[in-house]
């Protein structure tokens, strides 16, 4: 159902010692939409994203998501429910080979990590999907590889098909392409296009033509405020966008 | 940004085994193993070699924190002595079989665990390492000023060793080892069914990423809660063979010096090992018996200087360090067979 919103945010606000890092936002993400969080550095993008996620307690405000209040919830209470989020700087388990970073995530929603007293290999029950979900983001090949012997965009998209794993409601991605060269930047679009049919998807970046190629919504925010929020096209043409991203002086 | 979502433990561990599951090497040191603990009593003094297996389960136990879930514990001595007071009392007041007091002296280690563990696994690195310590004087002053109990500063003397009137076991030290062999040889399993397991591997997760485990779902302070309690319970199995072998629970146990020689053990043989832990403990077990028994005064100069050489020249420990070293044979030889 597009339009419903799956994620609320009311008055959110969070304060760091006196310092407003996310100052009063009321952002709505619709059921089905990708959203696009913008904004100069220090805006309050990954404050905002790790209070979402549960990293963070807010100062104030409420977050709901699908009809429920998770506001001051912990990141293990939240990722249940079907958020699941990829980190800015590059989060794996370094030890692991890729097929068992996938069989972690899709071990977590079943309990079985909890079993100390039967064999590890039981977890090879999810290395079909977990195949699947490495050959959709193009690693299947390197499934028994450390995580550590891959490459930089290679390591992004062991992010996102760890994400998908969980097979969420609404997907979280702190700055997908963060560091990537152009060719990577291009395939990293057309994997969240892909991975991303049919649900709810929150992303951070810095690159417009990611963000113009991705987002149905962009929200701008500027020092921990909403400054602007619609379609990208809309968004581009704001003149308080403009002065925010290059300054005021360029009149 | 909160604590347990960047901080995980500064260790640099060694490479993991480059065998596979089923390579025969393997059952071939299980085998060597099994072989080297059934002959130990053989040529060494067999009180010595029970010392040995109860010092290694004990750095098994500190491993199963520091190895595999990135907790440096620094009180671990509160497990071993509480278990070792624990198991003297039962045995001495109920007379029950000694692996039954032993049994009794793991739960109890694990049952003042999971307290200690709820209260200090919010915290990592050194303050985790404080807590536990803080912890465990708390135990020793306790166990000091209770001497109606714990005979105070003469310790729990004479504790007997029954095992269903069978005279060699109960009065050779010789038999004695075997039974606690199995008894430790049950520990070891236990520890490694756990670290093999989907829970050792969350551990894992946990400590090479809290914030990446938490985001999948992962309760990371529950999980550390119950690492801490099983490797309580192992280090109580431990000190309550020694309580039982030595027939004498003493304050010794529960003093922070103890905590610091068993973290001491598990680094020489290598941390995130597992086996290492047996292996720094018949080298430091073995040694201090040679100094004693030369009539050396300063053992402690000895090892010391031994620990800071291992860990300047074999960071990984000897265990991890022959790992390192087969791991690269293995590859070279790989390479030169497709070259």
């Amino acid at each position: 159902m597009t339009g419903t919103p799956l994620l609320e945010t009311r008055a959110l606000t969070k304060e760091f010692r006196g310092f407003r890092a996310v100052s009063d936002v009321d952002l709505t993400v619709a059921q089905g939409t990708v959203h696009a969080l913008v904004g100069p550095n220090g805006a309050g993008k990954t404050t905002l994203f790790n209070l979402l996620t549960g990293f963070l307690t807010p100062t104030s405000g409420t977050v709901t998501f699908d009809g429920q209040d998770i506001t001051g919830r912990a990141p293990e209470q939240i990722a249940p429910l079907g958020i699941a989020r990829s980190f800015q700087i590059t989060s794996l388990f370094e030890a692991m080979t890729l097929r068992e970073h996938l069989e972690l995530a899709l071990a977590s929603p079943t309990g079985m990590g909890k079993q100390w007293w039967r064999s590890v290999t039981r977890m090879a029950t999810f290395k079909d999907r977990a195949m699947d979900l490495l050959e959709q983001v193009g690693l299947a090949d390197r499934a028994g590889a450390p995580a550590s012997s891959l490459a930089y965009g290679q390591k992004r998209a062991l992010e996102l098909a760890i994400a998908m794993a969980l097979d969420p409601k609404l997907l979280l991605l702190d700055e997908p392409t963060a560091g990537m060269g152009i060719e990577d930047v291009d395939r990293t679009i057309a994997l969240v296009k892909q991975l991303s049919a049919g649900r709810t998807v929150v992303f951070v970046d810095h690159n417009m033509h990611v963000v113009g190629s991705l987002a149905d919504q962009v929200t701008v925010l500027q020092s921990g405020q909403i400054l602007a929020e619609g379609p990208y096209e809309q968004v581009r043409a704001d003149e308080r966008v403009i002065t925010a991203y290059l300054g005021a002086t360029h009149e | 940004m909160s604590e347990q979502m960047t901080a995980k433990v500064d260790v640099d561990l060694a490479q993991p085994s480059i065998l596979s599951r089923r390579n025969p090497l393997r059952y071939l040191m299980l085998l060597g193993g099994l072989a080297v603990l059934v002959l130990l009593p053989y040529w060494i003094y067999p009180p010595v070699a029970m010392d040995i297996l109860c010092w290694g389960l004990f750095a098994i136990s500190v491993d199963l924190l520091l190895g595999f879930t990135g907790l440096l514990s620094f009180g671990h001595a509160a497990f071993w002595g509480g278990s070792a007071y624990c198991t003297g009392l039962i045995a001495t007041h109920w007379g029950v079989p000694f692996p039954v007091a032993v049994v009794g002296g793991a739960v109890f280690a694990m049952l003042i665990a999971w307290p200690i563990g709820y209260l200090s696994v919010r915290r990592t690195g050194i303050y985790f390492a404080m807590v536990t310590l803080a912890f465990a004087q708390m135990l020793y002053f306790i166990a000091n000023q209770a001497r109606d109990l714990t005979g105070g500063e003469n310790g729990l003397q004479g504790i007997p060793r029954s095992f269903f009137g069978i005279e060699l076991v109960e009065e050779d030290s010789f038999y004695f080892y075997y039974v606690g062999a199995a008894m430790i040889l049950v520990g070891i399993f236990i520890a490694w069914r756990v670290v093999n397991s989907p829970f050792g591997r969350v551990l894992t997760a946990v400590r090479d990423n809290p914030a990446r485990a938490r985001a999948l779902g992962y309760d990371v302070e529950r999980f550390k809660i119950k690492a801490f309690v099983i490797s309580a319970g192992l280090a109580g199995l431990a000190g309550g063979v020694f309580a039982i072998s030595h027939q004498f629970a003493s304050l010794q146990e529960l003093m922070w010096t103890t905590s610091g020689k068993v973290v001491l053990v598990t680094v020489l043989g290598g941390i995130g090992t597992l086996w290492g832990g047996l292996v720094g403990a018949g080298v430091v077990v073995t040694l201090e018996d040679f100094l004693a028994s030369s009539g050396f005064e300063g053992i402690g100069l000895i090892t010391g200087s031994i620990f800071v050489l291992i860990v300047l020249l074999f960071r990984h420990g000897i265990w991890g360090t022959g790992r390192n070293v087969l791991r690269r044979y293995v590859l070279d030889r790989r390479k030169r067979a497709r070259d």
